[in-house]
C-alpha cells in the first residue's frame, strides 16, 4: 500500500514549544483516519502542519501529492460570518484550483456547484447571506465547498462540533462517500462513539503519539488514560529537547 | 421645469470649472468607493484615515522641491503612502502587532511632519490647498491623473476580486489553496494609496478618505451582497459629488466639505431607514412572518 503522507520525526509547535512532538509514521492512500486526544494535544497543529501553514520545528512531512491536492476544513470560528457573501458564492470558492484568479464559471461549473449544494441538502439556500445560516447549515455549506475542491487528501478539524445528530449523520455519509472514492481523509474528532462506529483507523495524540492503528486497539481505557496524563501544562521554563539531537 | 434646469443643470452648462469638478468627482467615485467597501469589510476603515495622513509628508516633500506641481506631489505622495503601507502591512503580518496599532503609530507623526514641511516654504494658502484641496480648480493634467488612477483601480480590483473576497471571508482557506494572500493584500494597500492620492488632489489630505469611507458605510445598510454593496457605494459617491457641487455653487460654500457633508447626510439617512440593519428595522420591526 502506498503512503499518502509520511511523518518523519515531526515536531511542530509555536515559539519553540512543541505542540506535536516526535511523530513518526505514515498514512496510507485512501485511509480514513481519526485523530483524537485531549484539548491541547496538538491535533489542530498537526493539520496545520500537513497543509503547510505551520513550518516544522524539526523533522518533516513527506507528501505523495501536491499541496494543491489537499482540502482543509478549519474550525468554523475562523470564518467571518458577517461578510456579505451568499451561500452559492461561498461554495463556488471550492473551484479555486480550477478557476483561480480569472477563470470563468460556465455552465458546467454552475452544474457542479448546484450538485454540491444539493448533496449537502442546502437547495433553496443559494441566495442566502452566510450570516443568516445556522451552525449546521454553515457546516453543510463548507462541506459542499470541500466537495467541489475534489481533493485527494481531505483534512477536517472538528467538523461536527455543536451539530445535531441528523446533520452529523448526513456529513458522515459524505465522508464515507469520499472514503469509497479512495480519497484520504484525516479528521480531528472528539466523539469516541463516532470514531468507533465510522473510522477504521485512529491516531491518539497527546503531543506525542500515544497509539496509532486500528480503532479498537487504539481506543482502549489504558491508552485514553495515558493520553490524559501526558497532556501536561505548557512549561515556560522547558529545557531544550535533546531527543534525537546530535 | 426651468427652475429645475436652473438649479440642477445650468451651473454645469454655464461654467467649465463645474464640469471639470463633476468629471473629477465621477473618477474619484469610481475608484475610491469600491476600495472603501473592502476597507470597511476588513475592518480597516480607520486605517484609510491613517494612510491619508501618511501621504502628506511625501506630497509635502514634492511641494518643497517643485512647489505646487502636480507630478512632484503625486509621486511624493505615492512613494510615502506605499512605503508606509508596505511597512505596516509587513509588520502586522510577521509580528504580533495588529494592523491598526502599526498604522496608528504613523498617523499623527505624518500629519505633523507634512504641515511642518509645507509651512517651511509655502504660504497659508498653500497649506489650505494641501489640507482641503480645491475640486473647483482641477486642470487638464489633474483630471487626466484622476481618470487614470480610477481606471487602474477598477482594472486591478477586477483582477484581485476573488482573492480579496476570500481573504476577507476565510483567510485560512485562501492560504490552503493559494499563495496569493500576501501579494493580494499588498496590492490592495497600494490601491488604497493610489486612490487616496487621487482624493488628495481633489479634496485635500483631510477629506481624501471621505469619498472612500462614507459611501461604503452608507452602502452597508442597503445590500446583503458584496456586488450590490459596491454598486450602491459608487452611486452614493457620485450622488454626493453632484449634489455637493450644486450645494456649494448655490450656497457659496466650499466644495470639498459640501461634498463630504452630502455623503454624510446620505449615510445618516441610510443608517435610519436602510433595510439591512438600519435603525428603522430595529425599532419598528413589524409583525413577525409565518416562516
Amino acid at each position: 500500500m502506498t503512503a499518502a503522507l509520511r511523518f518523519r520525526d515531526l515536531t511542530l509547535g509555536y515559539d519553540r514549544h512543541p505542540a506535536v512532538h516526535h511523530l513518526d509514521g505514515s498514512v496510507a492512500e485512501g485511509a480514513l483516519l481519526a485523530v483524537i486526544g485531549p484539548n491541547g494535544a496538538g491535533k489542530t497543529t498537526l493539520l496545520k502542519g500537513i497543509v503547510g501553514m505551520l513550518p516544522p520545528l524539526a523533522g518533516g512531512i513527506e507528501l505523495a501529492l501536491s499541496r494543491q491536492d489537499i482540502a482543509y476544513l478549519p474550525q468554523i470560528a475562523e470564518i467571518d460570518r458577517s461578510f456579505p457573501i451568499i451561500v452559492y458564492d461561498l461554495v463556488a470558492m471550492g473551484l479555486w484550483r480550477h478557476s483561480g484568479l480569472t477563470g470563468g464559471i460556465g455552465r458546467h461549473e454552475r452544474e457542479r456547484i448546484g450538485a454540491a449544494i444539493a448533496s449537502v441538502g442546502l437547495e433553496g439556500f443559494e441566495n442566502r447571506a452566510i450570516g443568516t445560516l445556522s451552525g449546521g447549515q454553515m457546516q453543510r455549506a463548507l462541506f459542499a465547498r470541500l466537495l467541489l475542491q475534489d481533493a485527494q487528501l481531505i483534512l477536517l478539524d472538528e467538523p461536527f462540533i455543536s451539530l445535531d445528530t441528523k446533520t452529523v449523520s448526513d456529513l458522515l455519509d459524505l465522508i464515507r462517500r469520499w472514503h469509497g472514492e479512495k480519497r484520504t481523509v484525516i479528521a480531528v474528532l472528539h466523539d469516541l462513539e463516532t470514531v468507533r462506529a465510522r473510522f477504521p483507523a485512529a491516531l491518539l495524540l497527546a503531543r506525542q503519539p500515544v497509539a496509532w492503528g486500528e480503532t479498537p486497539e487504539v481506543l482502549t481505557p489504558e491508552n485514553l488514560l495515558k493520553a490524559r496524563r501526558m497532556c501536561e501544562a505548557f512549561d515556560s521554563t522547558a529545557e531544550v529537547c535533546e531527543v534525537h539531537a546530535a | 421645469m426651468t427652475m429645475l434646469y436652473d438649479v440642477l443643470i445650468a451651473p454645469f452648462v454655464e461654467f467649465e470649472f463645474m464640469r471639470r469638478a463633476l468629471v473629477g468627482m465621477f473618477a474619484l467615485s469610481l475608484g475610491s468607493a469600491p476600495v472603501g467597501v473592502f476597507l470597511m469589510l476588513r475592518r480597516m476603515s480607520l486605517m484609510g484615515d491613517a494612510m491619508a495622513h501618511a501621504i502628506l509628508p511625501g506630497a509635502a516633500i514634492g511641494f518643497l522641491v517643485a512647489g505646487l506641481d502636480l507630478y512632484a506631489m503625486t509621486i511624493g505622495g505615492i512613494v510615502a503612502g506605499v512605503a508606509v503601507a508596505v511597512a505596516a502591512g509587513l509588520v502586522s503580518r510577521t509580528t504580533q502587532l495588529k494592523e491598526d496599532a502599526s498604522f496608528a503609530a504613523f498617523f499623527l507623526v505624518s500629519l505633523a511632519l507634512g504641515v511642518l514641511i509645507i509651512s517651511l516654504r509655502g504660504s497659508n494658502v498653500d497649506l489650505l490647498h494641501v489640507l482641503f484641496g480645491n475640486v473647483l480648480a482641477l486642470d487638464n493634467a489633474t483630471l487626466f491623473l484622476l481618470a487614470s488612477f480610477a481606471s487602474i483601480s477598477l482594472v486591478a480590483l477586477a483582477l484581485l476580486w476573488r482573492p480579496l473576497v476570500l481573504e476577507c471571508v476565510d483567510p485560512n482557506f485562501l492560504r490552503s489553496v493559494s499563495r496569493a494572500g500576501t501579494p493580494t493584500h499588498l496590492a490592495f494597500l497600494a490601491l488604497v494609496v493610489v486612490n487616496l492620492v487621487a482624493g488628495f488632489h481633489a479634496l485635500g489630505t483631510l477629506l481624501a478618505v471621505g469619498m472612500m469611507m462614507v459611501p461604503a458605510a452608507a452602502a452597508r445598510f442597503w445590500a446583503q451582497d458584496l456586488t450590490r454593496m459596491t454598486i450602491v457605494a459608487i452611486v452614493v459617491a457620485i450622488l454626493s459629488g453632484v449634489v455637493g457641487l450644486l450645494v456649494s455653487y448655490h450656497a457659496g460654500a466650499p466644495s470639498g466639505p459640501a461634498i463630504i457633508l452630502v455623503a454624510g447626510i446620505i449615510y445618516v439617512v441610510s443608517l435610519a431607514i436602510g433595510p439591512v440593519g438600519g435603525l428603522k428595522r430595529r425599532l419598528v420591526p413589524g409583525r413577525h412572518l409565518e416562516a
